[in-house]
């Protein structure tokens, strides 16, 4: 065992927390805004991930200066590369999601899953989780909730 | 805890447990013995003529991964555009911000149009390149939209220069194609290494590409910052 060793645990130890934090927060949050986090922080933890598989100790990063190859080795330049495409893919990735739960929050007013899982059961009158149908309150009785609702 | 939660974190547990897996098998001694990675740490240079050999990996040995991922930020951001659709021209948009913040931005726009292209243009040979570039450019368009909501990005405009852009990225492709019957070969000379003009195509590819970024990303935060705001 190294200290170069020591470097390369912490950093795969880093890694595979983050990897785990952001799959913790996306099943075990009900909010959709800290679901993306939870993706946000997965994705962190791949690229992390991925980096240190190419990392060597003492090296340089994988770019000549004055066109002579460095005399300390190099880093493995493949997985910088990737990591860089996986970046803007994963802000991509983002966008589309924010967007998705902007339109979702002006339709229905919360972001809870379980709050919105109740609301669409009413409007369509199935359980989207279960699949199965749910007991949907005759037309006065809605009309009266919502009526209700209001006056609050 | 219900159910739900329990099996959940027994997951979690096992998923941790299966990464845990890698410390075991990684290799300490970390020598980096044969494989396309120290091969092409040994040959991109003398057959590029980049200097930078990320650069040359994104473009010129993996150059149709990243017209790949060109095509998903392209479908990403299309279809946030879609989602979020067109902005009613009559809906109120938030207040100008002060005047520091308006007067900032519009100094700062030119330096960092300047700072994105000098590094689009470097990306070959020193640290720098496609992606670092068009988020400068990305950032220059989109300062002076948070300084002053009310003037909006003229949508029709970046999409028109993120499609050219696009074609442009296929032309050079296609070139290729007829001068050296192979798709997204690499054109013009060699050149001398860290010059300008060198290392065959990849400049103009590096331009190509920071601009449809640069256009992509502005695209999108401006559409997510000019969404109506709920009543």
């Amino acid at each position: 065992m190294t200290e170069s060793a020591g470097i390369i645990i912490l950093s795969y130890c880093g890694a595979i927390g983050l990897i785990l934090l952001g799959v913790f927060a996306m099943v075990m949050y009900r909010h959709l805004i800290r679901i993306i986090f939870g993706l946000m922080l997965l994705e962190a933890g791949v690229n992390l991930f991925l980096i240190t598989i190419g990392y060597r100790a003492n090296a340089v990063a994988p770019i000549l200066v004055d066109g002579q190859i460095p005399a300390a080795a190099m880093v493995d330049p493949i997985p910088q590369a990737m990591v860089l495409t996986a970046i803007v893919i994963g802000v991509g990735v983002q966008a589309l999601a924010l967007a998705l739960v902007v339109k979702t929050y002006q339709a229905y007013r919360t972001l809870d899953t379980q709050e919105l899982a109740q609301k669409l059961a009413k409007e369509t009158g199935v359980d989207i989780i279960e699949g199965t149908p749910v007991y949907l309150p005759s037309p006065l009785a809605a009309h009266k909730q919502i009526l209700e609702e209001k006056s609050t | 805890m219900n159910l739900r939660e329990i099996s959940s974190l027994v997951f979690i547990v096992w998923l941790g447990l299966l990464l845990g897996a890698v410390l075991k098998i990684v290799a300490y001694d970390n020598i980096l013995t044969g494989g396309v990675g120290t091969y092409i740490l040994t040959h991109a240079a003398p057959e590029l003529g980049a200097e930078n050999i990320v650069t040359s990996v994104l473009l010129a040995y993996r150059g149709l991964d990243t017209l790949g991922e060109l095509t998903v930020l392209f479908v990403a951001i299309t279809a946030a555009g879609l989602v979020l659709g067109q902005r009613r021209t009559d809906a109120p948009s938030d207040s100008d911000a002060g005047f520091i913040l308006r007067t900032a931005a519009n100094l700062l726009f030119p330096f960092l149009i300047i700072l994105g292209t000098y590094i689009l243009l470097q990306g070959h040979f020193s640290p720098g390149g496609v992606f670092q570039g068009g988020a400068i450019l990305a950032a220059a368009f989109f300062v002076p939209i948070l300084a002053s909501p009310a003037s909006p990005l003229h949508h029709r405009v970046s999409r028109l220069v993120e499609g050219l852009v696009v074609a442009t990225f296929m032309i050079i492709c296609l070139l290729a194609l007829f001068s050296d019957d192979a798709f997204l070969a690499l054109l013009l000379g060699k050149g001398s290494v860290s010059q300008l003009f060198s290392a065959y195509s990849l400049p103009l590819l590096h331009i190509v590409i920071g601009f449809q970024i640069g256009t992509a990303f502005a695209g999108i935060l401006a559409r997510l910052q000019e969404t109506e705001a709920s009543d």
